[in-house]
C-alpha cells in the first residue's frame, strides 16, 4: 500500500449487532451514550423505540436489531446509542441507533470496500455500502443516510387533510 | 464580509420598502420635496452600499433611478402615475436584482436593462456615467444636475500642492479618488520639481498633477474635494467645453510622452491614464454585459434569518439578567452555611429565582415578537396595483399595525393575507359603477385590523363590498354534489364551503382568483399555526374575516394527562373542561359509538389508549376522567386515566429530526428530563371524523337528534 492511497482511507466505527460487525463513516457519528429510556410515540414502527431528550433537542431512537429483523434484547447498563447525522435530502437530522455494544475505529481504504454479492431478495441490500476485511474479520460497511430514510423513517410528510 | 453583505441586503430591502411607501405617498401633480429626498436618499443608500460589493447592475439602476430623482427634485418632472409607476417597477426589479444577488442566484439581466432603459428614456439630462467607488457618505445627496446648456462637459484642475501637505495627513490619492468617483479621471503627474535621491525628503512632496476631469459636475463639488488641502496648495479650476477638452488632453499627453522620454523609470503612474471617446450609454452598456460571475463568489449564501430587537428589550433582558445574577449569588450565601432557621430565607429565595426565571423567559420571548406593520406595510403597495388593474378604486386603512406577534407566525400569515387582501378586491370591492348604481361611494374601503384578543392575536380583513351571496354559495355546492338540494344547511356550514378545495362562486375566473385554489390553503396555514378564521358577511354591505391566532408558537400553557404509563400533553386552550363519568349519561350508539351528554350537547368520545396502542389502568369509563376539548368548532372527549400537573411547556419540533405525526403537534422535555408528547387536539378531532367507523357515527348522531 502506498502513501497515496492511505491518504484516501477513512476512519470507521464499528459497532456489534448479533454476530456481526457492522461500521458507519466516524464522521457521521455525534456521540455515544448510554442508554436512556425513550418516549415511544405512538403508532409508529416497533424498531422506533421513541424519541429522547438530547441536551433540548428531540431525537429519535432507531433499535438496529429490529430495524433488521433481528432478535430483540433488553434493554439496559450495556445498551449503547450511537448518536448519528444523517442527511435526508439538502437537510440534517440527528438520529440515535440502539446496538450491542460499540467496538472499535479502523482505517478502511475506499479501494477495500468491496461491494456486495447480490443475495437476491433474502436479504435487503440497500443499506449496505459494502464489505471490507480487517483484521482478517468481515465488517459490514452501512450506508447510514440510506437506512435511516427509508421507510417509515422517510422525510416524506403525508398531508393529513 | 459575509455579514457585511448580509447587511447591507437587510438594509437595502428596507431602504426599498421604504421608497415603496414614500411613493405611494407622493401625489399626482404635485412635487413634495420631502418624500421624494427621502426616496432619493434611500435609492442613494442602495447604490452606496452596492459600490462596496461592486454589484455592477445595482449601481447603475440605482444610479438611473437616482438620476430620474433627482430631476424631479429640481422641478423638470411633474409626478404623473405614469412616473410613479415607473418609479415602483423600478424598486421590483431593483428587489429582484438583490435577491437574486442574495441567494446567489442568476438574474434576469435582459429586464433589469428593459426597466432601467425605460428610466433613460424619460431623463432629460443625459446619463453620467455611475461612480465606481462608492460615496463616502452614501447619506449625502448628490450634486444636483443642472442647466445643461451651460454646464462645462470638464475641468481642467491644476494641483500644485505645497511640499508640507504630505504632512498634514492629506494623501492626494484619496481626492483623486474621490474626483474619479464623479466622473471619468485623467491624471498627469508633473515630477519636473523632483530632487536628486539623496537630497530627497520623503516627507515632502515634490509633484504637481495636472487632472483631467470629464463629467458635468459643477465647480462647487469639484472645491468641495479640495475642501481640506485648501492652503496646502495651489488650486487652479479652469472650465473647458469639448473643444478645449479635447485640445488639453492632446497637450497633457504629449507633455507625458516629453517627461516620460526624459526620465529613466517612468515617474509613478497613479492611475493609467485611459483615453475613452466612447459615448457615455456605451460605457454603461459595457459594464452592464460583464460577466456578472464576480458577483456570485458567495453563490451558497444561505439566508440566514435576523431579527431587529428594540434597544428597550435588550436593556430589560439585561435588568432581569442581573436581577438573576442578584438572586444566585443570595441563594450561594444562603447554602454555605444552612440551618433550618434559615428555610424561610431559602424559600424566598426560590420564589424569587422562579420569578426571574420566568420574567426571563418572557423577555426573551419577546425579541422574537415583531410589530404586524411589517406585513401589513406591503398592502398599500399591493392594493395600488391591483385596483389600477382591475379598474377599481380602493382606498386601504391600517390600524393596529403595532401589535406584536411572533416572527414565525408573522412570516406564515403574510401569503395567507395577501391572499385574503387579494380576494376581497377581486371579488369583495365592486366596480365604481356598480358601487354607484348600489348607492355606495365608489371609492370602496378595505380595512386591515390586528389587536390582542384575551391569548390571541385577531386580524380582522374587512370590505365594504358586494358580501358573500349565500344563495350562489348554495346552488354552487348543489352542483358540486357536496349537497343534496333537500338538504337544509345552516349560514356557517355554507360559509364552509368557501373553504372547500376547488370552490369558487366567482362568475368568471381572472388571473388573480376565482379558481376556488387558495381558501383552503388559507386555512391549511392558519390552522398549521394553531388558529382559526371565522366570516361574517352581509349581501351588499360587505365581508370581513376574522383570523385568530396563538401569541406564539413557541411556549404554551399545558396540561398533563396520563394514560397508562405515558405522559401527553394538551393545550390548555383547547380544554373546555374534565368530568368524571357518570354512567347514566352515557350512550352507545349502534354498539360501536360512545356518546356523553354534557348538559344539552352529546360528545362522542375518544379513548386514547385504543387510538395509541396503549395499555391503560382502566379500559371502564367510569374509572378513568374524560376531557372534553374543542377544536375547530368541534368538541370531542378524550378518556384518559389521569389528570396530573399543569405547567408551562416550551415546544420542541419533532420535525427537526424525525417527522410529522398524525395528532400530535410536538413534543416537551419535561422536568425529570424525559421527552413528552404534546396532542394536536384539531388533528386528533379530523382524524376521529374521517376514520371509518366513526362516519356511521355522524351519521347516526344526526338519525339521533332528530
Amino acid at each position: 500500500m502506498n502513501n497515496e492511497e492511505t491518504k484516501i482511507a477513512n476512519k470507521y466505527l464499528t459497532f456489534v449487532l448479533a454476530t456481526e460487525e457492522y461500521a458507519v463513516d466516524i464522521l457521521r457519528v455525534q456521540e455515544i451514550k448510554g442508554w436512556n429510556k425513550p418516549t415511544p410515540i405512538p403508532n409508529t414502527p416497533e424498531y422506533l423505540c421513541g424519541v429522547i431528550n438530547l441536551r433540548g433537542t428531540i431525537v429519535p431512537i432507531i433499535d438496529l436489531r429490529l430495524r433488521f429483523g433481528l432478535e430483540r434484547l433488553p434493554y439496559g447498563q450495556m445498551t449503547v446509542i450511537v448518536v448519528v447525522r444523517v442527511l435526508s435530502g439538502n437537510k440534517e437530522r440527528i438520529m440515535g441507533i440502539v446496538v450491542d455494544a460499540v467496538s472499535d475505529v479502523y482505517d478502511i481504504n475506499e479501494t477495500d470496500i468491496k461491494s456486495t454479492p447480490e443475495f437476491g431478495s433474502v436479504i435487503n441490500i440497500e443499506f449496505v455500502k459494502g464489505l471490507a476485511n480487517v483484521c482478517e474479520k468481515m465488517i459490514i460497511i452501512l450506508e447510514i443516510d440510506a437506512l435511516l430514510n427509508s421507510d417509515e423513517l422517510a422525510i416524506i410528510e403525508q398531508t393529513a387533510h | 464580509m459575509t455579514e457585511v453583505r448580509q447587511l447591507f441586503f437587510e438594509e437595502s430591502f428596507e431602504n426599498l420598502d421604504m421608497m415603496e411607501s414614500s411613493l405611494l405617498d407622493l401625489e399626482i401633480g404635485a412635487v413634495d420635496k420631502e418624500l421624494i429626498n427621502t426616496i432619493f436618499r434611500a435609492a442613494h443608500s442602495i447604490k452606496g452600499g452596492a459600490g462596496i460589493f461592486k454589484f455592477e447592475h445595482v449601481i447603475n439602476f440605482a444610479h438611473t433611478v437616482e438620476t430620474l430623482l433627482d430631476e424631479l427634485r429640481n422641478d423638470q418632472h411633474i409626478v404623473t402615475q405614469h412616473l410613479i409607476d415607473l418609479l415602483l417597477r423600478g424598486v421590483d426589479t431593483l428587489r429582484a436584482l438583490l435577491k437574486a444577488l442574495q441567494m446567489g442566484q442568476e438574474y434576469n439581466a435582459e429586464a433589469v436593462l428593459a426597466c432601467q432603459q425605460e428610466f433613460t428614456a424619460l431623463l432629460i439630462t443625459p446619463l453620467s456615467p455611475p461612480p465606481e467607488h462608492a460615496h463616502p457618505h452614501p447619506e449625502t445627496p448628490h450634486p444636483p444636475v443642472t442647466e445643461v446648456e451651460t454646464q462645462p462637459v470638464g475641468w481642467h484642475i491644476r494641483f500644485k500642492p505645497y511640499p508640507r501637505l504630505l504632512k498634514t495627513g492629506n494623501d492626494p490619492i484619496n481626492l483623486f479618488r474621490a474626483l474619479d468617483a464623479l466622473g471619468e479621471l485623467q491624471i498627469y503627474a508633473d515630477s519636473s520639481q523632483l530632487p536628486a535621491f539623496a537630497e530627497l525628503d520623503f516627507q515632502n512632496c515634490y509633484l504637481s498633477w495636472d487632472l483631467l476631469f470629464t463629467g458635468t459636475v459643477e465647480k462647487a463639488a469639484i472645491t468641495e474635494i479640495f475642501e481640506w488641502v485648501e492652503g496646502d496648495c495651489d488650486l487652479e479650476i479652469i472650465p473647458l467645453d469639448k473643444t478645449a477638452l479635447a485640445e488639453t488632453r492632446i497637450a497633457m499627453n504629449k507633455a507625458l510622452e516629453a517627461s516620460l522620454a526624459k526620465l529613466v523609470s517612468p515617474p509613478e503612474k497613479i492611475i493609467p491614464p485611459e483615453v475613452t471617446e466612447t459615448p457615455k450609454s456605451a460605457v454603461v452598456s459595457e459594464i452592464q454585459e460583464k460577466p456578472a460571475h464576480n458577483e456570485h463568489l458567495n453563490s451558497h449564501v444561505n439566508e440566514a434569518s435576523s431579527i431587529r430587537v428594540g434597544i428597550d428589550k435588550i436593556d430589560a433582558l439585561i435588568n432581569i439578567v442581573g436581577e438573576l445574577v442578584i438572586t444566585q449569588s443570595m441563594l450561594d450565601q444562603v447554602g454555605e452555611d444552612f440551618s433550618v432557621a434559615r428555610l424561610e430565607q431559602l424559600r424566598s429565595g426560590l420564589a424569587q429565582l422562579e420569578r426571574n426565571t420566568r420574567e426571563l423567559q418572557e423577555s426573551v420571548m419577546r425579541i422574537r415578537m415583531l410589530p404586524i406593520s411589517y406585513s401589513f406595510n406591503r398592502f398599500p403597495r399591493l392594493v395600488h396595483d391591483l385596483s389600477t388593474q382591475l379598474g377599481k378604486k380602493v382606498e386601504i386603512k391600517l390600524s393596529g399595525e403595532q401589535t406584536e406577534l411572533d416572527k414565525t407566525v408573522l412570516e406564515k400569515m403574510s401569503d395567507p393575507l395577501v391572499h385574503l387582501v387579494r380576494n376581497a378586491l377581486d371579488h369583495g370591492i365592486e366596480m365604481p359603477e356598480q358601487r354607484r348604481a348600489a348607492g355606495k361611494s365608489e371609492v370602496g374601503l378595505l380595512k386591515l385590523h390586528a389587536f390582542h384578543q384575551g391569548g390571541n392575536i385577531m386580524i380582522q380583513i374587512s370590505d365594504d363590498g358586494a358580501g358573500f351571496n349565500l344563495e350562489r354559495i348554495h346552488q354552487k355546492a348543489i352542483e358540486k354534489g357536496l349537497l343534496t338540494p333537500d338538504e337544509n344547511p345552516t349560514v356557517e356550514q355554507l360559509y364552509e364551503f368557501i373553504f372547500h378545495p376547488g370552490f369558487s362562486t366567482a362568475q368568471q375566473v381572472s388571473d388573480l382568483s376565482g379558481r376556488g385554489v387558495g381558501m383552503d390553503v388559507v386555512r391549511r396555514n392558519i390552522r398549521d399555526l394553531g388558529g382559526t378564521i371565522e366570516i361574517k358577511s352581509e349581501i351588499g354591505k360587505g365581508s370581513r374575516f376574522s383570523i385568530r391566532l396563538p401569541l406564539t408558537l413557541a411556549i404554551l400553557d399545558g396540561q398533563l394527562v396520563r394514560v397508562g404509563n405515558r405522559i401527553y400533553i394538551l393545550s390548555l386552550l383547547s380544554i373546555i373542561e374534565s368530568l368524571r363519568i357518570q354512567p347514566n349519561l352515557l350512550s352507545v350508539l349502534a354498539g360501536k359509538a360512545e356518546v356523553y351528554r354534557v348538559r344539552d350537547e352529546y360528545i362522542p368520545i375518544l379513548r386514547l389508549y385504543a387510538l395509541f396502542n396503549i395499555i391503560p389502568s382502566t379500559t371502564q369509563l367510569e374509572q378513568g376522567i374524560l376531557v372534553i376539548v374543542e377544536g375547530e368548532g368541534q368538541k370531542i372527549g378524550l378518556f384518559v386515566d389521569e389528570l396530573l400537573s399543569q405547567q408551562q411547556i416550551v415546544i420542541k419540533s419533532l420535525e427537526t429530526n424525525y417527522k410529522q405525526i398524525h395528532g400530535i403537534s410536538g413534543a416537551t422535555i419535561l422536568g425529570d428530563g424525559s421527552v413528552a408528547l404534546i396532542l394536536d387536539v384539531a388533528g386528533l378531532i379530523r382524524q376521529f371524523y374521517s376514520s371509518n367507523s366513526v362516519h356511521t357515527f355522524s351519521e347516526l348522531s344526526v338519525g339521533a337528534m332528530t
